[in-house]
């Protein structure tokens, strides 16, 4: 014999287990309140969409009975969809925490960026800027996203807390190594930091959790009828800022969004789901990746690596 | 569908250059169907591009830009799949460059490890090193994966004979739990889907194995150990009087009305409540981040500890500490640092190297006191103040320290205290 084999059932040995979505919790948990610790001025970047959304849950639970300790800060492109600028303003009078926007209108009314020309431009890339002067602006110390290493491949090489330079930049050869749960987060005056509670979270993971938990989501994620295009393999909003090609067309379908950025380059799919349930159920046997269906991650192979090496969420 | 009970298992992937430690990872997640079309799509565009025969799975864990040009890993990537009885995390390592640095940081978190051993070549020198790394890391399994049987006609006494060298010299280290699969990354043999190639191998598939692997057992349930991350104080009418300490259980159980004792101060008292946001429960558990409540009023903040009056850790300023050096700074002689050690933070300076291990031959070294990266060794370590801890024999989580450059904020050093 080689070996024993212990196949005994985990259950019946012992029951001082977590399952994985207590362990991913409680990881998350000691996530944020180790920002909490050792920064001054953390905040939350929020987008409305489901990863930012799960993140500030998990605050709440990290701090009660106190109320969460950071501002939730959005970077607004003015490219939204209605129904994510309700969600937030609802969720932020729920909270009773304070919101601090960047305008990336703001930012090319003052010259500090230019406006992308040609068919498909988007604000996407321009929110780098808006985000890093707001950091600056606000004197933040940390900012915590909602990314997941399982999102795209510059993403699997991040770290819990990430260091950026004084110019917001990462640089992915050049981390600090993370051992243990024993995270550094000393930095210089200027230099900031980004901190990811549910690195170790998958989409799947986010869609079991929502459904347990039952956080709201907006409207967005579930099946509804919409004006859409068919662009870039998928279905794109109609809205002020779409400008229709000439073979394009406008047609009414039943779709819902996987992510949410931007309504000019989120795309949607064709689905039927209409619960948290069906979502979940729809998202495991789905065969095409989450970013599958956002355009701007398919400007090139390393379109994420380069934006994040920028200071990008 | 995944088991709403199912637990997450760590693993983390070591062999050299060629071992097919890709192909394996890329075969795992292939093969339990975690890989999804467009980046099927993308992968086979690719392994056409490169010239390559079929799909080359070895590229679903290409990273960075500089990593694609150049064919090589330069970080520590995380990767995950889930089966019907599991969610694995893979810290995947790379093979050569800064090798110990990465596959320490792989190892600090992992359950187990997947050591590769080329069937062609038997136990070379990074086999030794891999299973060193293993060991001082304490990671509780360790599966030799002998890859490549495919290249050896799937030959049994190959297989064995591997088997014999490796257990040669492992009987010196301290991993307790070593299993041994022979296996084709390339083909797919004995990792997910059972090897008709070798008959004579009546053992489990690697994912088999890794699926049913007991790791229940793997955190210490006996020592009650509570670092303080963090004090609640809401300031609202409800709970005006609520004062709990927040943070995640690093070993053992904890139990309402447990007699407590705090630490560095010493003062006792015993536990009101363990609070979630959910509930109040009971007990509660290694990893669970919570907050506790005490009968009485005293002070405490971050970096103090709350454990059973009954069962205390060690409280000393002089430590011998394993040391792994991963900056490319080297040490400064009776240099200052800052150490972190769960949720505390204290000045220390390295008064003495004992010796240096030589992670090829598991020798000692008295002489050589310079410290390089990738350099292990054995260090004494004084503090300023008392530091609260268990021998990271016996406990990771209060055994574990980091060393910080107080100059460049750079985390240069990962410790394991004796």
């Amino acid at each position: 014999m080689l070996e024993k084999e212990l196949e005994l059932s985990e259950t019946a040995r012992n029951g001082y287990y977590l399952n994985y979505l207590d362990e991913l919790e409680s990881e998350a948990i000691y996530v944020l309140r180790e920002v909490w610790a050792q920064f001054q001025n953390p905040v939350i970047l929020f987008s409305g969409g489901k990863d930012s959304i799960v993140v500030t849950h998990l605050a709440r639970k990290a701090f009660y009975p106190s109320r969460i300790p950071f501002a939730l800060m959005h970077v607004d492109t003015g490219h939204n969809f209605p129904e994510t600028m309700e969600f937030r303003d609802r969720l932020i009078d729920e909270l009773g925490v304070r919101l601090i926007v960047g305008s990336v209108q703001e930012s090319i009314n003052n010259g500090r960026v230019a406006e992308e020309r040609g068919k498909n431009a988007t604000r996407n890339a321009l929110q780098i800027t808006t985000l890093l002067d707001a950091i600056e602006e606000h004197r933040i110390d940390c900012a915590i996203g909602g990314g997941r290493r399982d999102e795209e491949k510059a993403r699997a090489k991040e770290r819990f807390f990430s260091h950026r330079d004084d110019f917001g930049q990462w640089d992915p050869k050049n981390q600090r190594p993370e051992l243990w749960n024993l995270f550094n987060g000393k930095h210089y005056e200027g230099e900031h930091f980004r901190a990811f509670p549910i690195s170790n979270w998958t989409e799947m993971d986010v869609w079991n959790y929502i459904k347990r938990e039952g956080i709201n989501i907006p409207s967005l994620y579930f099946a509804h009828q919409r004006e859409v295009v068919w662009r870039n393999n998928s279905w794109i909003p109609n809205s002020e800022f779409l400008k229709l090609e000439e073979h394009e067309e406008i047609v009414s379908k039943r779709i819902r969004f996987r992510t949410l950025g931007d309504i000019t380059i989120t795309g949607g799919i064709e689905s039927e789901a209409d619960t948290v349930e069906k979502i979940a159920d729809e998202v495991s046997a789905m065969r095409q990746t989450e970013r599958g269906n956002r355009s701007d991650d398919k400007r090139s192979e390393t379109a994420m690596e380069d934006r994040k090496r920028q200071g990008y969420f | 569908m995944q088991l709403d009970n199912s637990q997450i298992l760590r693993f983390t992937t070591a062999g050299s250059v060629d071992d097919g430690k890709s192909t394996l990872i890329g075969r795992l997640l292939y093969d339990s169907k975690s890989i999804f079309e467009d980046q099927l799509e993308a992968i086979e565009a690719t392994s056409k591009r490169k010239g390559h025969e079929g799909v080359d799975l070895a590229l679903f864990t290409d990273g960075l830009r500089d990593e694609r040009e150049q064919g090589i890993t330069i970080d520590v990537a995380y990767r995950y799949f889930t089966t019907p009885k599991r969610k694995f995390i893979i810290a995947d390592t790379p093979g050569h460059i800064q090798y110990t640095r990465n596959m320490v940081t792989g190892a600090s978190t992992a359950n187990a490890a997947i050591i590769l051993v080329d069937a062609r070549h038997g136990v070379i020198e990074q086999t030794r090193r891999h299973a060193f790394i293993a060991s001082l890391l304490q990671i509780p399994h360790v599966i030799v994966c002998v890859n490549k049987m495919d290249l050896v006609d799937f030959s049994e006494e190959v297989f064995n004979s591997i088997v014999r060298q490796f257990e040669a010299f492992s009987s010196k280290l301290a991993v307790k739990d070593i299993r041994f699969r022979p296996i084709s990354a390339l083909l797919g043999d004995n990792v997910v889907n059972r090897s008709e190639n070798m008959p004579w191998y009546e053992g489990a598939t690697l994912l088999h194995t890794l699926e049913n692997m007991h790791i229940s057992s793997d955190t210490n349930k006996i020592d009650a150990r509570f670092p303080v991350q963090t004090v609640l104080r809401p300031q609202s009418e409800e709970h005006r009087d609520y004062r709990g300490y927040a943070g995640r259980i690093a070993s053992g159980i904890f139990r309402k009305g447990d007699e407590v004792t705090v630490l560095p101060s010493g003062l006792t008292s015993t536990i009101k409540s363990i609070d979630t946001f959910d509930e109040s429960p009971g007990e509660a558990f290694a990893p669970m981040s919570v907050s506790i409540t005490l009968e009485d009023d005293i002070d405490i903040s971050r970096g103090d500890m709350i454990v059973r009056t009954n069962n205390k850790p060690r409280m000393e300023q002089e430590l011998d500490v394993m040391l792994c050096w991963l900056h490319a700074d080297p040490a400064r002689p009776r240099a200052k640092y800052t150490i972190r050690h769960t949720s505390n933070e204290q000045k220390a300076v390295i008064r003495d190297i004992v010796y240096k291990v030589d992670i090829n031959t598991f020798e000692r070294n008295e002489e050589d006191k310079d410290i390089a990266m990738n350099d292990i060794l054995k260090v004494k370590i004084r503090t300023t103040k008392p530091l609260m801890f268990d021998s990271y024999r016996g406990n990771r989580t209060t055994g574990s320290l980091i060393l910080i450059d107080e100059g460049t904020n750079e985390t240069v050093a990962a410790g394991m205290i004796v």
